[in-house]
C-alpha cells in the first residue's frame, strides 16, 4: 500500500530539489558526510524517495549504490513515506519485562500495522525500537516526540485513539 | 549535599523521565507562581525565587522530583510532582516557611540513596545542564585547567594509578589504552567519545550527557591533551534528541568561551570538539563499526589488529573512549589517583553507574563504589521486587551479558567477579525479573535483538544467531525438540569463538545462561508443553483454577474483549473463543489462578 502511495506522488508532480542541494552544497567539503546530509535531506523531505537518492549521489560525487548501501544499513533511513504520527513502542529489555510487546499489538488492533508500516491513510507509522533509554518508567512509548512512560495496555490505547481523533 | 545558593532556588528534575512525566509544565508552573507574587525581584533575598532546569537525579520512578533550596535551610525533597501542586508548595513552604509534609520525599527515598556513592553523577540533579556558567561555578573546568599544568605523561600516570577501567563494557584499562595511541607515531590523533549507548536497559550515558554535557566535554579535553590528540568527536545515538540538544549547545558554549577550539583556555592545546549523530545500528557501539560510520560507510566492524590506536578514523592513530570513562576523569585529576584507588576493590576501582529497571520498586540510575553486592544493589538501593513477588533472576550486562539466580545474591559486582558467575559488567544494565518472567522467553528477546543488529559480515553471527533463535521460536510455542537444548549449547560455543567482533561473541551468553540456571524452564516448554511463568502465550491454557480463585472479579474487570464471565461470589469463567491471550487477567490476578 505504501508504495503506491508513493509512486502517484512522485509521478504527476516536479520535484523541488532546492532544499537537498543547498544540504549537499553545505557539507561538499566535509569528510564523511554521507549520514548527515542524507539525515537533513531525509527532515526536509520525510523520505529518501528514488529521484532524491540519485539527486544525492549527484551532488556528493558517489553512486547510488553506495548510498543505498548506507540508507539500507540504519535502522533511522527510510525509502517509503511515513505516517503524521510516529509511534514509537520501546521494546528495551525493561520494556519488555514490563509487557510492551502488549502495546504493540494494540497498535495493530487499533491501526492494522505492524511494525515498520504505515496506515494508508497516512497518519500512524509504528516503530519497535530497542531502547529508549527511559527505562525507570517502563513500559515507554513516544509519539514523535512526546514520551509516555508507566502505561497500562488500555492507558495505551486510550492515548492512540485520542491521537487517532485528531484532524489531518 | 552541600550545595547551596544566596536566593530560594527549585531545582525541577528535566531529563527525560523528568520531561516525559511533566518537568516542563512544573517549570511553567512555578515560574507563573513566581511571576504572580511578586517573587522574581532580585534586589530582596527573601523574594528572589528561580526554578532551575537540572538533569537526571536517579529515582526516575518518582519523577517529577523537585529540590527546593532556601538560604539557610536544609534542602527539601518533593516527589511526584504535577503543576496543580505548585501553588501550593509555594504557598505553604516557600512563602509560609511550612514543609508540605503530605508530598515531601520520606525515609525510602532516603533509603535509595544510602549506599550510594555519587561522583560522576554527583552535579547531575544540581548543575543546569544547558548552562555553562553554572557548570563553572561548582568548579567545573578547574580539572582541566590543573591537567595543563602537568605534563601529558603526568596525566596518563595519574589516570594509571587510579586503576580507571573503560566503563563501557570491555574493561580494558583506560591508562594503557591511552599510552597505545600516544606512542602510535602520527601527528594528527582523534579522541571518540562513544555515546552510542544501544543496550536494551542501560541509560547511564544518556543521564550524563543530559544532566551534565560539561563534564564529559572537559574528560574528553583531558584525555585528548595526554593522548595529544587535537580532534575530537561524539558519537551519540540519534534515540537520545535531548542528549544531542544539550551536548550541541555545550560545545558551542565552551568554543564561545575558549574552551575548545585553537588554544584551549589560553595554553598551546588545540582540541576541536564535533557531534556526530547516529542513525540507528546497535553495533556501531563496537569501536571499529563506529569509525566506520563516521566516515559515513555501513556502521560494520573489521577485524583488530590494526587497532584503532594505530589505524582508527581516517587511517590517523584514534582512541575511543565511553561516556562514564570520561566522566570519571575530572574527579581523579583533582583529588588524585590514589583517592579514586581507594574506592571498590583490588581490581575495579572506582564506582559503576547501573541503569536499574524491570521488576524493582525503586527504578532508575545508581552510582555504587565496586564490590557492592547484587543483594545490596537490588534489595537495599533498590528497594526489593513489588507486588510481593519473589526475586528470580537479574539480567546483568545487556544482550551481551548474562542472568544470574537468587544463589548469585551475594556476589560481588565487580569485572572479574560477574565474568565468573557468567555475566558481564557491561555497560550497566541491571534487569530485574520476578516468578511472573520466563526465562526461556527473555533469552528469546535477547537474541531476537542481537540476531536483527547483526551487521551481516560474517557468517557465524548472521546465520548462527538466526538458526539459535528459530529454535528458541519453536520452543516457546510448543514445538520445540527433545535435542534442542544441545543444539542451543553446541551452536552457541561455535558462534563465541568463530565470530568477528564483540556483537556475536557474546550474542548466546544470554541463551548459556539461561539454560545453565534454569534448564527446568527449557524441560518443561519442550517435555510438558507448558510455560511455568506463564508468558509465553501459546503455552497458555488460560483456565480459571478453582481452588486458588479467590471470586474477586479483577481479571473481569482487566479483560480488554469481555471474554470473562463472573458474578460476585462466585468463580470466574474465561470463553476460550473469545479469548484473544493478551494476558492481562494472568498479569492483574493477585492470586495466581489462571494457568
Amino acid at each position: 500500500m505504501a508504495t503506491e502511495v508513493k509512486e502517484t506522488e512522485s509521478a504527476g508532480k516536479e520535484i523541488d530539489f532546492t532544499a537537498c542541494d543547498e544540504i549537499c552544497e553545505k557539507y561538499k567539503d566535509w569528510k564523511g558526510a554521507t549520514i548527515p546530509v542524507l539525515q537533513q535531506v531525509q527532515d526536509a523531505y520525510g523520505y529518501l524517495f528514488s529521484e532524491i537518492v540519485e539527486r544525492i549521489a549527484d551532488n556528493l560525487n558517489m553512486s547510488a549504490h553506495q548510498i543505498y548501501g548506507v540508507i539500507t544499513f540504519y535502522a533511522q533511513f527510510y525509502t517509503q513515506p511515513r505516517g503524521k504520527y510516529i509511534i514509537r513502542v520501546c521494546r528495551g529489555t525493561a520494556c519488555h519485562v514490563q509487557g510492551s510487546g502488549r502495546i504493540s499489538e494494540i497498535v495493530n488492533e487499533e491501526f492494522g500495522i505492524r511494525n515498520g508500516e504505515t496506515s494508508a491513510d497516512l497518519k500512524f507509522t509504528l516503530e519497535e525500537v530497542s531502547c529508549i533509554g527511559a527505562c525507570g518508567m517502563a513500559p515507554v512509548i513516544m509519539i514523535n516526540n512526546k514520551t509516555y512512560g508507566n502505561l497500562k495496555p488500555e492507558d495505551a490505547r486510550k492515548i492512540f485513539r485520542e491521537y487517532a481523533q485528531l484532524q489531518g | 549535599m552541600s550545595y547551596t545558593t544566596d536566593h530560594v532556588e527549585v531545582h525541577v528534575c528535566m531529563g527525560t523521565a523528568g520531561v516525559a512525566s511533566g518537568g516542563q509544565e512544573v517549570m511553567d508552573a512555578l515560574d507563573a507562581e513566581f511571576t504572580k507574587r511578586g517573587l522574581k525581584n532580585a534586589e530582596s533575598k527573601e523574594r528572589n525565587c528561580a526554578a532551575k532546569q537540572t538533569g537526571c537525579r536517579g529515582l526516575c520512578a518518582r519523577d517529577v522530583l523537585i529540590d527546593v533550596y532556601i538560604p539557610g535551610k536544609d534542602p527539601i525533597t518533593y516527589e511526584h510532582v504535577s503543576a496543580e501542586m505548585v501553588p501550593t508548595i509555594v504557598e505553604e513552604h516557600i512563602v509560609g516557611g511550612n514543609i508540605v509534609e503530605k508530598w515531601a520525599a520520606k525515609a525510602d527515598y532516603f533509603q535509595f540513596y544510602d549506599k550510594q556513592k555519587r561522583y560522576v553523577l554527583a552535579d547531575c540533579g544540581r548543575v543546569d545542564p544547558e548552562s555553562l556558567e553554572d557548570y563553572i561555578k561548582l568548579g567545573g573546568y578547574e580539572a582541566i585547567k590543573k591537567a595543563l599544568t602537568m605534563t601529558p605523561e603526568q596525566v596518563i600516570d595519574e589516570v594509571k594509578k587510579a586503576g580507571l577501567r573503560g566503563r563501557g563494557g570491555g574493561g580494558f584499562p583506560t591508562g594503557l589504552k591511552w599510552t597505545f595511541c600516544r606512542n602510535s607515531p602520527g601527528d594528527h590523533k582523534y579522541l571518540i567519545c562513544n555515546a552510542d549507548e544501544g543496550d536494551p536497559g542501560a541509560f547511564m550515558d544518556r543521564s550524563i550527557i543530559e544532566g551534565n554535557p560539561h563534564a564529559v566535554i572537559e574528560g574528553m579535553l583531558i584525555a585528548g591533551y595526554a593522548i595529544g590528540c587535537d580532534e575530537g568527536y561524539i558519537y551519540c545515538r540519534a534515540e537520545y534528541p535531548l542528549a544531542i540538544v544539550r551536548v550541541i549547545k555545550a560545545i558551542k558554549d565552551a568554543e564561545a568561551a575558549g574552551i575548545l577550539g585553537d588554544k584551549v583556555l589560553g595554553t598551546n592545546f588545540h582540541f576541536k570538539l564535533k557531534l556526530k549523530e547516529g542513525a540507528g545500528a546497535f553495533v556501531c557501539g563496537e569501536e571499529t563499526a563506529l569509525i566506520a560510520s563516521i566516515e559515513g560507510e555501513r556502521g560494520m566492524p573489521r577485524p583488530r589488529p590494526p587497532f584503532p590506536a594505530v589505524k582508527g578514523l581516517w587511517e590517523k592513530p584514534s582512541n575511543v573512549n565511553n561516556v562514564e570513562t570520561l566522566a570519571n576523569l575530572p574527579s581523579i585529576i583533582l583529588k588524585g589517583g590514589e583517592w579514586y584507588a581507594g574506592i571498590g576493590t583490588e581490581k575495579s576501582k572506582g564506582t559503576k553507574i547501573f541503569a536499574l529497571s524491570g521488576k524493582v520498586k525503586s527504578t532508575g540510575l545508581v552510582e555504587v563504589p565496586m564490590g557492592i553486592t547484587v543483594r545490596e544493589l537490588i534489595f537495599d538501593v533498590g528497594g526489593g521486587i513489588p507486588k510481593k513477588r519473589k526475586f528470580k533472576a537479574v539480567q546483568l550486562g545487556g544482550p551481551s551479558g548474562g542472568c544470574l539466580t537468587p544463589d548469585h545474591l551475594e556476589t560481588p559486582i565487580d569485572y572479574d567477579s560477574l565474568i565468573a558467575a557468567g555475566a558481564m559488567m557491561g555497560s550497566g544494565g541491571v534487569v530485574v525479573m520476578d516468578e511472573t518472567n520466563c526465562m526461556v522467553n527473555v533469552a528469546q528477546f535477547f537474541l531476537t535483538f542481537t540476531q536483527r543488529e547483526s551487521c551481516g559480515k560474517c557468517i557465524p553471527c548472521r546465520i548462527g544467531t538466526k538458526t539459535m533463535l528459530d529454535i528458541l521460536n519453536r520452543i516457546t510455542t510448543g514445538q520445540g525438540r527433545e535435542e534442542d537444548i544441545e543444539l542451543l549449547l553446541e551452536l552457541g560455543n561455535d558462534i563465541k569463538t568463530a565470530s568477528l567482533c564483540g556483537l556475536g561473541q557474546t550474542a548466546p551468553n544470554p541463551v548459556l545462561t539461561t539454560v545453565k540456571y534454569f534448564r527446568h524452564e527449557y524441560e518443561a516448554h519442550i517435555r510438558d508443553k507448558k510455560c511455568p511463568a506463564r508468558e509465553c502465550a501459546e503455552l497458555i491454557e488460560f483456565v480459571v483454577v478453582d481452588d486458588r480463585c479467590k471470586k474477586c472479579g479483577i481479571c473481569k474487570k482487566a479483560c480488554p474483549v469481555d471474554a470473562i464471565t463472573w458474578e460476585k461470589g462466585t468463580v470466574a469463567y474465561i470463553d476460550r473463543e473469545k479469548c484473544v491471550k493478551c494476558r492481562e487477567c494472568i498479569v492483574n490476578c493477585p492470586f495466581n489462578a489462571i494457568d
